[in-house]
């Protein structure tokens, strides 16, 4: 019979390690697409992802069952990818001169007529994906949770371990910043 | 250049591509292999400072009571020498039972 989440995490802080097993086969797929959110390679994305791992089972003894295992799992994701976020930031300063041809492509279309751009296209996924990269930590991780998972100030808050008006103010520094890299990815394109 | 138009899009077509899930081959044994090998290094961890505490302790009480012996004033009689006191007390006996030979 398949022990519940209660049980098998009671098992696991009763001394029972094997009992962790389970929740690393249940819930590994949602931690990797985090980290494939924020790294690359996949040697990097697997290092992120194992330290989530570690981390949640020396510190399962602090999960007090009060919100789902997954959401405290996942708040554990975010941090460990904003630490390793900080600790990469060596694409920062590199320029856009190495844009491919179908960037380069799609940016003349969306030059041209802005609507003729479709959004869908694997161009324009390198191209946020590049703009990402040159944010500085915090607005990219801003950027992430509140433009593309669509998440809430108060959610953000919760996961980061920011203050709410904090959130606020480095969301909107985050927008500054991303335009800021779109004029200088424009300029280096189109001077 | 419209940059707020081309932030929308660029952020549109971000949401539009959902990250992989895929996950390695036998990851889950990978990382219970980590946590078994973590708990027996964290183990040798815990006697190895266990033990240098101790050493540390233990060279602390050697050097006060080494200070001691050597700084403390010497008794100037014999008299109330605790040694000689217990060397009387332990052979009482014997000495007595010297006298009583004939």
């Amino acid at each position: 019979m398949d022990r519940t989440e209660a049980e098998l995490i009671a098992a696991v802080l009763a001394g029972d390690s094997a009992s962790f097993e389970p929740l690393v086969v249940k819930y590994s797929p949602r931690v990797f697409a985090t980290a494939r959110r924020y790294a690359r390679r996949e040697s990097e994305i697997e290092d992120i992802v194992q330290e989530v791992w570690l981390k949640a089972f020396h510190k399962l003894k602090s999960f007090r069952g009060e919100a789902p295992f997954e959401h405290w799992l996942m708040r554990m994701a975010v941090r460990t990818c904003y630490d390793f976020l900080r600790g990469h930031q060596r694409n920062r300063e590199s320029s856009f001169s190495e844009i491919s041809e179908p960037e380069d492509d799609w940016l003349d279309r969306f030059v041209a007529d802005p609507g003729s751009a479709p959004e869908n296209a694997d161009a324009a996924k390198l191209l946020i994906d590049r703009v990402l990269e040159k944010l500085s930590p915090p607005a990219r991780l801003v950027i992430q949770l509140l433009e593309i998972e669509d998440r809430s100030v108060k959610e953000i808050a919760k996961i980061t371990g920011w203050s709410v008006p904090l959130v606020k103010v480095r969301a909107f520094r985050a927008r500054g910043e991303m335009r800021k890299i779109l004029a200088r990815m424009t300029k280096e394109k189109y001077l | 250049m419209k940059l707020v138009e081309l932030q929308k899009k660029l952020v549109a077509a971000a949401r539009l591509s959902a990250p992989d899930d895929r996950v390695p081959y036998a990851f889950e044994k990978r990382i219970m292999a980590q946590i078994a090998a973590r708990a027996v290094a964290e183990r040798w961890v815990f006697w190895t400072q266990g033990l240098w505490r101790a050493a540390g302790a233990c060279v602390v009480v050697a050097v006060v009571f080494g200070a001691v012996s050597l700084f403390a004033p010497a008794t100037p009689d014999n008299t109330n020498d605790l040694s000689q006191d217990f060397e009387n007390t332990l052979l009482a006996s014997v000495d007595q039972s010297d006298v009583a030979l004939p």
